[in-house]
């Protein structure tokens, strides 16, 4: 079967007034459908640069990337995108919103609204259909958010740190919620976070990016054990925390690559 | 049930501390509400007792000479004025000129400047363009151009308009670009991952974003409206509270110049309030965010 998502010797230049600046470089990369990949690195390592990419919100200076074996061009309804906070719309309604992206491709139908009903039933919202976003709670818009990118039924799905912005407890439980709602829908995911704990996780794949230009340092495979508990039992395994340290220690490297990079030359 | 004992069971005992827990509630609310009718009356009553006594001491003054009558006259000689000025038919016509002036001006400088600024909002190399010419004519006393739309358009109802336009439309077009350009980048971003053109991005986001800054233009402009037509009308015209207020200085009738202030204040002041019914009504469905 053909890969979901391939990078081909990516690179991408931002081009401003003080000059232009390579962002991340030869990227190659493979994720297989229904996969689940993260990306961690230090900060300008590119890796939000990378999702924005893979949304075709811009073309990368050179290379290649597919999307079921198509080149990508301009955002596509087969890719849905979390962002880091909810940006619910404050003057819709709560279904209103979950109906954006629907709204945007003009393809409100009453089949397709009973689906985001559904949705949002399934993510415990239900009875918010007709409220507005400053009514509910951190978590629960931030599920709505979910619900707007799953309405339109990308088959990809990525997220830019989603998780963030939200406390502990809020953000455990988020996590094993979309885990099982890829994994049942058979969604291919990547996602960005700082987070390594949650990184190893919720991935079968972990990819460490170096910084300036951003890079693939290394790639570590979730032993199957870990990979197929959800988020909450993975952290419990008995092996989490040799992976978890085996993805720090390659991280910490990277940094001080960075910080040996950019240390000035003392004369 | 009934052949219980009489003593009260517990859940009887805990909903006579619920009733008495909410009756407490109760009372404290009434006491607050009370203590703030209170509070508002006051207020009116002060305002009524600041304004009667203003005009006792005005109707004093001119009647006993305190002050000169020719030049600041007195309530009861203004509202002779203005009652026999209704009556035999000679006020109201002026009241429809300026009404008119103002709601065109007000509604073409509002309406104008929005357009205006979602054409800048649209063409980024338009309003590079524009940006030094906005900044001079915002910066530039507007009414210093009445007389060359007057050579231009001549002494009438079309000048007063420009004048007015003048005043109102480019600070409109700049506060609601400068808004529409304020609106949070991730929002456009969330609809342009959804494969947004940028008439859904203007229309799903940046328009409905910048609603209240919007609605309050329109309050500021209602005033701005009254200077350009009363500037207007002060330059060239031959009807209105404006031309009233000349006409009334030249030929020394103070009286009339002072009684064409009243009508003013009154009739700006029910159309702020005719556009504050109307900001109600559009901001009802917004809910703060």
């Amino acid at each position: 079967m053909k890969p979901m998502l391939e990078l081909h010797n990516v690179s991408h230049v931002y081009v401003n007034d003080k000059g232009a600046s390579l962002a991340v470089e030869g990227l190659e990369l493979t994720v297989g459908r229904g996969e689940f990949v993260s990306l961690v690195g230090p900060s300008g390592c590119g890796k939000t640069t990378v999702l924005s990419l893979l949304a075709g919100l811009f073309p990368p200076a050179r290379g290649e990337i597919l999307l079921a074996g198509q080149p990508v061009r301009g955002p596509s309804t087969k890719v849905g995108y979390m962002l880091q906070q909810d940006y619910l719309f404050p003057w819709r309604t709560i279904l209103d919103n979950a109906r954006m992206g629907l709204e945007v491709r003009g393809a409100i139908t009453s089949e397709r609204t009973a689906e985001v009903r559904r949705l949002l039933e399934e993510m415990e919202l239900g009875g918010t259909e007709e409220r507005y976003p400053h009514e509910l709670s951190g978590g629960m818009r931030q599920r709505v958010a979910l619900v707007r990118t799953l309405a339109t039924e990308p088959e990809v799905l990525l997220l830019d740190e989603p998780f963030s912005a939200l406390d502990m407890q809020i953000k455990l439980q988020l996590e094993d919620l979309v885990q099982r709602t890829l994994r049942r829908l058979g969604k291919t995911a990547v996602l960005v976070t700082h987070d390594l704990a949650e990184a190893a996780a919720m991935s079968d794949r972990v990819i460490v990016l170096g910084s300036r230009p951003g890079h693939i340092r290394q790639i570590f495979d979730i032993p199957r054990e870990i990979q197929k508990r959800l988020p909450t039992g993975s952290r419990r395994h008995p092996g989490f925390q040799d992976v978890f340290d085996a993805i720090w220690e390659e991280l910490v490297a990277s940094e001080e690559g960075a910080d040996a990079h950019d240390k000035p030359t003392p004369d | 049930m009934t052949s219980r004992p009489q003593t009260k069971t517990s859940q009887q005992q805990q909903d006579d501390l619920d009733e008495a827990q909410a009756g407490w509630l109760r009372e404290l609310h009434a006491g607050y509400r009370r203590r703030a009718r209170r509070r508002t009356i006051a207020v009116h009553a002060v305002q009524l007792a600041l304004l009667a006594l203003f005009l006792a001491w005005w109707e004093a003054a001119g009647r006993w000479g305190w002050i000169d009558v020719l030049l600041f006259s007195y309530p009861s000689r203004i509202a002779d004025q203005l009652w026999s000025t209704l009556l035999d038919g000679t006020l109201p016509p002026h009241i429809g000129v300026t009404v008119t002036e103002t709601i065109v001006g007000f509604l073409l400088g509002t309406i104008g400047g929005a357009l205006l600024a979602a054409l800048l909002w649209w063409f980024p190399f338009v309003s590079r363009v524009a940006d030094p010419y906005l900044v001079v004519l915002n910066s530039m006393p507007k009414v210093a151009l009445g007389p060359i739309f007057i050579v231009s358009l001549g002494p009438g109802f079309l000048s007063i308009v420009a004048t007015t336009l003048s005043i109102t439309v480019i600070i409109t077009t700049l506060v609601i670009y400068n808004r529409f350009r304020e609106v949070d980048p991730h929002y456009i971003k969330v609809l342009q991952l959804f494969g947004a053109t940028r008439g859904q991005v203007f229309r799903l986001t940046v328009l409905p974003d910048s609603y209240p800054v919007i609605i309050s233009t329109l309050k500021v402009n209602v005033g701005l409206a009254w200077i350009g037509v009363i500037v207007g009308e002060f330059l060239v015209a031959k009807a209105g509270l404006g031309y009233l207020i000349i006409y009334g200085f030249q030929v020394f009738n103070f009286t009339l110049v002072l009684s064409s202030l009243i009508v003013i204040a009154v009739v700006a002041a029910l159309m702020y309030q005719a556009v504050a019914l109307v900001e109600r009504r559009l901001m009802a469905g917004w809910k703060e965010r």
